[in-house]
């Protein structure tokens, strides 16, 4: 890897650490640089896989019951010929959405730059709990492993939905998935153990090891958001375990948690994943949020706009995100007097999301905007996350939810909102490769990858909208079985074309990636001219981060300040004589 | 976009649809001013050699109106959605014309009660996946699944309603046109649920005598 050399001549330089053999640097490494990496290419091969299996249900939407090309070396019963049977289709959507929720996003909005950045971003050498956070990774891999096992197993993969709605889920007979489906359920119990672990990592490195003069109201947002995240995340997790527990037993060990005929009830799982489930959605779009603000602010060559707003919308989406996983319910045969209740907390969640979108244009008011790649994607989240936003206030209202409940207006919502996080992924990306891997990516090819995802992104799930007015049924295998959809098909067939041009723009991203690990240009420390710690570090930063203890003197958005000539103006630089200094040159 | 809702043929159908076109040019005018606003920003406001970035913390003023103007709005749509939600959902209307109808892996077993008006006598009548009713009848639906959760998805009738195991649920409506309508299922429940779907008749009450005649009249068919 890239970063050994500066590494380890930081390492004879300071001359108090032994060295570390491979498997302690690359492999069982306790550096949260180093496990940040880890989970960075943990996410990266899943998103290989769940875009792949998104490109097979797109295939099967636009033209039914024919041949995948490239697939009829896939065995019978999963696939005929290249065909794909309903059974593999459902379990295709459900594998897609389960590894893109919980092995892609997960891992690197919150495994990666987690881990990477908030001892960096906070002005700290480590994790709290390094030993810790070694295991919080290599448990996360057991269970990505346990999720893929679920291929391999008889009668394929889980089948019933990423959201594994009992009872279909809770017996075998149902799907005709047995081992797949209990490997799903043991594989996120045990994500569940390695998020725990990392969550108590973030919140008691950021509450006890905070460089002199960090304040809470001096953290970078995207710090605010992670902290926020991994409380979230602590809270939430238990829930989906008990709810997984109980789903597990009913599967093999005879309960009827479930299971109406032994008295059990089959809503009790909804309301134990939507428990889970809508701090969920927030766990993976605060971090996307926090990323966001920081890159337009640094990129805007201006102070946040708002900072304060900003901070507590996040903490109110926080906890209002208790208190509406009943939305997800208003047809389930819920009473529907809660449904009114639901309906109610879930319009006053759209606030502090709308309180974002404007700080966020208002921090691009009167800035020097850059157009780097990394400042594009976070456009491009902005301008995503607005549309997602907006196509929420549908679902929220309980009658217009009758008709689109289930539809693909909800897949165009929740992809705008979920897999528009990717935006801010890779925004994250592009603006921290050259901290992680002291090189930069290429700028052009950065460019040309956004404006191919983001056209291609648009007009794939833009026109989703079009099919759910229609009344178009999500997880249908082949849509043209049904009359009234007939018209609108060649939608589909437009769709598929356009996800599969979005998926290919994506070989931009991997070869710049991958090029730029080994043949990128060196970065500098601050290659971004960024206010925020991280940057003061080497790039890479070695072992043990800073060579002294950065001591903070302001916030971290002080770009264009009158008090300094340059627009930027460092969270630990201390003026005075060296300030007066620069005001004279 | 909204031109693609399918052909509304129930009586709370204009409800909905007006509620659905309402949010409709609220989040369509927000989407433009916003994105108006994002475009102008980031041409009038790139980099210009020369030119510093105005420095700014925010404007308390801009956050509070911001703020509460969004707030307004969608507290005004929830009180706008609570009266349709309650007459869809939760004042079914008495009617004479009840069916019950039991969603199983993977079709509609659809119960007419037969002469004697009850369920789960001898003279009841099965059908499987055709629902036949009057126009201009309030058609009460006990909905039940035998297996998994299915839901009962009228896209023409702007209803839609889950069937659990375990449950019964009412559910209502009243067609205001006779034709014939796709009743597919709107939940995941299995690997037949694409193509798990009926039809729904609506006959003109001539047409429906004749149906019910042929049908469910009590001797053997």
């Amino acid at each position: 890897m890239s970063d050994t050399a500066p590494a380890e001549a930081a390492h004879a330089a300071h001359g108090h650490h032994e060295e570390l053999g491979f498997l302690r640097t690359y492999v069982f490494s306790t550096d949260h640089k180093m496990i940040g990496r880890q989970f960075l290419f943990l996410g990266l091969f899943m998103l290989m896989i769940g875009g792949l299996l998104a490109m097979m249900v797109r295939w099967e939407l636009a033209w039914p019951e024919t041949a995948v090309p490239g697939l009829n070396w896939i065995p019978e019963p999963y696939m005929y010929g290249g065909i794909i049977p309903p059974q593999t289709y459902n379990a295709l959507f459900t594998m897609h959405a389960t590894i893109m929720i919980f092995f892609v996003v997960m891992p690197i909005m919150v495994g990666c730059f987690g881990n990477f950045l908030i001892p960096l971003m906070i002005g700290t050498r480590d994790m709290a709990f390094p030993v810790l956070n070694m295991l919080s990774f290599w448990v996360g891999a057991v269970a990505g492993v346990l999720m893929l096992a679920g291929f391999f197993v008889a009668g394929g993969p889980a089948a019933s939905g990423w959201t594994a709605y009992a009872t279909l889920s809770a017996k075998a007979a149902y799907t005709g998935v047995d081992w797949g489906q209990n490997l799903w359920i043991i594989s996120l119990m045990v994500l569940g153990v390695s998020s725990l672990m990392g969550s108590i990592n973030y919140i008691t490195t950021i509450v006890n090891m905070r460089a002199p003069g960090m304040s809470y109201f001096r953290m970078p947002l995207t710090i605010w958001s992670l902290f926020i995240t991994a409380i979230l995340l602590l809270l939430a997790l238990p829930v989906l375990t008990a709810a997984l527990a109980m789903l597990l037993f009913d599967r093999t060990l005879g309960t009827h948690f479930f299971l109406p005929e032994g008295g059990g009830q089959p809503l009790l799982w909804q309301h134990m994943f939507w428990f889970f489930g809508h701090p969920e959605v927030y766990v993976l779009v605060l971090p996307a949020m926090g990323v966001t603000s920081d890159l337009l602010s640094t990129f805007s060559r201006k102070p946040i706009f708002g900072y304060h707003a900003m901070a507590f919308s996040m903490i109110a989406i926080a906890f209002l995100s208790w208190i509406v996983w009943g939305h997800h319910m208003f047809i389930s045969g819920m009473n529907p007097l809660l449904g009114t209740a639901f309906m109610m907390t879930t319009m006053v969640i759209a606030i502090p999301s709308a309180i974002k979108t404007f700080n966020w244009l208002g921090t691009l008011w009167g800035g020097s905007i850059r157009f780097t790649a990394p400042m594009l994607f976070a456009l491009g989240f902005v301008s995503n996350f607005l549309i997602g936003g907006l196509s929420g206030i549908f679902m929220a209202s309980t009658p217009v939810d009758i008709f689109i409940h289930d539809t693909y207006f909800i897949v165009a919502h929740f992809h705008y909102v979920v897999a528009g996080i990717i935006f801010a992924l890779f925004a994250a990306i592009y603006y921290w490769f050259p901290k992680m891997f002291g090189r930069t990516m290429n700028e052009g090819l950065g460019k040309i990858h956004f404006v191919l995802t983001y056209i291609f992104f648009n007009l794939t799930f833009f026109p989703m909208h079009f099919l759910g007015v229609a009344g178009h049924m999500r997880r249908i295998y082949n849509p043209t079985q049904y009359e009234f959809l007939q018209p609108m098909q060649h939608w589909n067939v437009f769709i598929t074309v356009s996800a599969l041009i979005l998926g290919a723009s994506q070989l931009f991203f991997l070869y710049n990636f991958f090029w730029s690990l080994f043949a990128g240009k060196k970065a500098d420390r601050n290659p971004w001219q960024a206010n925020t710690l991280e940057w003061s570090a080497a790039s890479p930063p070695p072992h043990g981060n800073f060579e002294a203890q950065p001591v903070v003197y302001r916030g971290p958005y002080e770009y264009s300040s009158p008090e300094v000539k340059e627009d930027w103006l460092p969270q630990n630089k201390q003026l005075g004589t060296t300030g007066a200094a620069a005001r004279a040159h | 976009m909204l031109r693609w809702l399918p052909e509304d043929v129930s009586t709370f159908g204009p409800d909905i649809d007006s509620l659905f076109y309402l949010i409709y040019y609220i989040t369509a005018a927000t989407f433009i001013i916003v994105t108006v606003l994002m475009v102008w920003f980031v041409i009038a406001y790139r980099q210009k050699e020369g030119r510093r970035a105005t420095y700014t913390h925010g404007n308390t003023t801009l956050e509070i109106i911001w703020t509460i103007v969004p707030a307004a709005i969608l507290i005004v749509l929830s009180f706008m959605s609570v009266s349709t939600w309650a007459r869809v959902k939760r004042h079914a209307p008495e009617s004479d014309f009840e069916l019950q109808v039991t969603a199983k892996q993977f079709n509609w077993e659809i119960v007419y009660p037969g002469t004697d008006g009850k369920f789960g006598t001898d003279d009841d009548k099965k059908f499987d996946n055709d629902l036949h009713v009057p126009v201009n009848k309030v058609v009460r639906i006990h909905l039940q699944s035998s297996d998994v959760i299915h839901s009962f998805f009228l896209p023409n009738l702007r209803l839609k309603q889950d069937a659990v195991p375990g449950r019964d649920i009412l559910v209502w409506f009243e067609a205001t046109k006779a034709g014939k309508y796709e009743l597919p299922c709107a939940e995941l429940c299995g690997f037949g649920h694409s193509g798990m779907k009926g039809w729904l008749y609506v006959h003109t009450p001539e047409e429906y005598a004749q149906w019910s005649g042929e049908n469910l009249a009590a001797k053997p068919q």
